[in-house]
């Protein structure tokens, strides 16, 4: 881990309140495990934003976040040419596939960017299911469609897609076909029912967790999610032991 | 020349800058940043005689030039902590300072026995962490119970006993002068101050323990003027802190009357933070035309 300064080649948005941003990155770009993320300096804020890896290619390193509050709103200003400071690679990534048995990747709305790196850089084939709340929401489908075998869109409107949760499609495809695993990250209530899903179809499943954050590198303390350790129930740092968790170890609020 | 070279409590720190208690853990995450020698010395993560789990999250909150934590003092214990973090952190050649935090007379007292007995340079008496039910700031605030507690810890304290004030006080100065008479070696101030952020949207705080302890540049200007109250009442060695984020707020702190100063919030957008403020001392202490940096301390000329 280190901080490197950055200079911005490309930025755009792509969908409703969400962009891309692509640095030119080069120490963290090499360093980059599908999975891991970067902690951004926003400007004078006092607290930087973690941000998930989407792509790590070169000296490249791509970036695609939604505009939450100030920090991510002063984020999505910045023009080519300008610089950012990030401290990267931070965290425990996905696991890499031991077999070259499938994978499935369930990806809910701003939690679909960390899953596509494990697609280009793991040797093990991919299906993807990603959900959105509806079509002005929809990010990565081409990225995705690239790279997977088989690729299921999901929009809760169906206003893009088959309408209804990724769970639907889980079911099914799980049912279909023998995954080794299945690497998800969305909104907590979707990856509580994607782990649940997994566990009563016997497939191990890997969730991306995320917290509020302050330090990013496992000293303060503050992103901690409640999860079980050889039986007893610990807080756990999503900056430093995540944020990819065993789902079967996660302690659902 | 060492401008910075700071002798506190008979403890030599080769410059006035602490790494703060519950910002910077017991160290080793920074070491890809760099070497801890570069500090003047780390106060570890505030650490209890049993382990402790914390407070559920959401434990931090941004403000307005600051921020608000709750993390309640989660930490894994005074013995994992001297078995496993006290070996390699004297390793790291910088001064060590164990955060030491109860919810009882007695288990300070267990708890201090345990830490000072240990291979560390201080003990930092945590009385006012806002965060926990039990104890923490519910000793710190009063002048019999800060009495009552740090004269208990002193007589199993062999190392020096510096205690740490909260600023969650009507007046400041008669909690460090009790705390002075009960035997403290050192006091530093300030702890957090108690707050609040409200999501508008869903009528939630942000922290789920609903309150937490606002630290940053925006609690600067209290920090200051609590060193310079206490400072005109007591002669004890003073680590002063709150919201140093640049070597100036240093300056602030070191001319109201602190002779070392601790950083924390600061280290979270700019590990490198610590560093710079050394830098930016040293150069000054030498524009100033002094051979160290104590003659600078309480030289503030008020009106």
């Amino acid at each position: 881990m280190r901080q490197e300064n950055a200079r911005i080649l490309s930025h755009e948005g792509i969908a409703q309140e969400t962009y891309r941003l692509v640095l030119h990155c080069p120490q963290i770009a090499h360093a980059a495990q599908p999975g891991q993320f970067v902690h951004v300096l926003c400007g004078t804020k006092p607290l930087r934003r973690p941000i998930s890896i989407c792509r790590a290619e070169g000296d490249a390193l791509t970036l695609v976040y939604g505009v939450r509050g100030e920090g991510t709103a002063w984020l999505s200003e910045r023009v080519p040419g300008e610089e950012l400071n990030l401290l990267g690679a931070l965290g425990q990534g996905f696991p890499a596939p031991a077999s070259d048995a499938p994978i499935l990747l369930v990806g809910g709305g701003i939690g679909t960017p960390p899953l596509l790196d494990c697609a280009h850089r793991f040797a093990a084939p991919f299906d993807a299911i990603l959900g959105f709340r509806s079509a002005t929401q929809v990010i990565l489908e081409d990225e995705y469609r690239a790279v997977c075998g088989a690729v299921a869109v999901c929009t809760e409107d169906g206003s893009h897609g088959t309408k209804g949760f990724v769970t639907a499609p889980m079911q099914e495809w799980l049912a279909q076909k023998k995954y080794a695993a299945v690497y998800a990250c969305g909104p907590t209530p979707m990856l509580q029912a994607v782990a649940g899903l997994a566990k009563e179809l016997g497939v191990p499943c890997f969730v991306s967790l995320e917290e509020r954050m302050a330090c990013g590198v496992g000293a303060c303390l503050t992103c901690v999610v409640k999860i079980r350790v050889s039986g007893a129930e610990d807080y756990l740092r999503v900056c430093k032991n995540g944020p990819v968790f065993h789902a079967e170890e996660v302690v659902w609020a | 020349m060492n401008f910075l070279e700071t002798v506190f409590c008979g403890v030599t720190l080769k410059n006035p800058v602490v790494a703060a208690s519950g910002a910077y853990g017991f160290g080793r995450d920074y070491t890809d940043f760099y070497a801890l020698e570069a500090l003047g010395g780390i106060s570890c993560k505030g650490t209890t005689f049993a382990p402790r789990l914390g407070n559920p999250p959401p434990r931090i909150a941004e403000t307005a030039a600051g921020i608000l934590n709750s993390v309640g003092l989660q930490n894994p214990g005074a013995a994992h902590f001297i078995e496993y973090d006290l070996p390699w952190l004297r390793a790291q050649n910088t001064v060590i300072i164990a955060n030491a935090a109860g919810s009882s007379v007695e288990d300070y007292v267990e708890n201090v026995a345990l830490l000072a007995a240990a291979d560390v340079d201080m003990i930092e008496l945590n009385i006012s962490c806002p965060n926990v039910k039990e104890g923490g700031v519910a000793f710190g605030t009063s002048c019999a119970s800060v009495e009552k507690i740090v004269s208990a810890v002193k007589k199993v304290c062999p190392k020096p006993l510096m205690v740490k004030l909260s600023p969650n006080v009507t007046n400041i100065v008669p909690i460090a002068q009790a705390a002075e008479a009960a035997g403290a070696d050192a006091l530093s101030l300030i702890n957090t101050l108690t707050g609040m952020k409200i999501d508008v949207a869903h009528r939630r705080p942000i922290l789920h323990n609903n309150t937490g302890g606002l630290s940053g540049a925006a609690v600067l200007p209290i920090a200051v003027r609590m060193v310079w109250e206490v400072r005109r009442a007591t002669q004890l060695p003073i680590m002063g802190m709150g919201g140093v984020t640049q070597w100036q707020n240093a300056a602030e702190l070191i001319l109201a009357g602190a002779n070392a100063i601790q950083m924390g919030t600061a280290i979270f957008a700019d590990p490198y933070a610590p560093l710079k403020v050394i830098y930016g001392l040293a150069e000054w202490v030498e524009r100033e035309g002094c051979n160290n940096i104590s003659e600078l301390s309480g030289q503030v000329r008020p009106w």
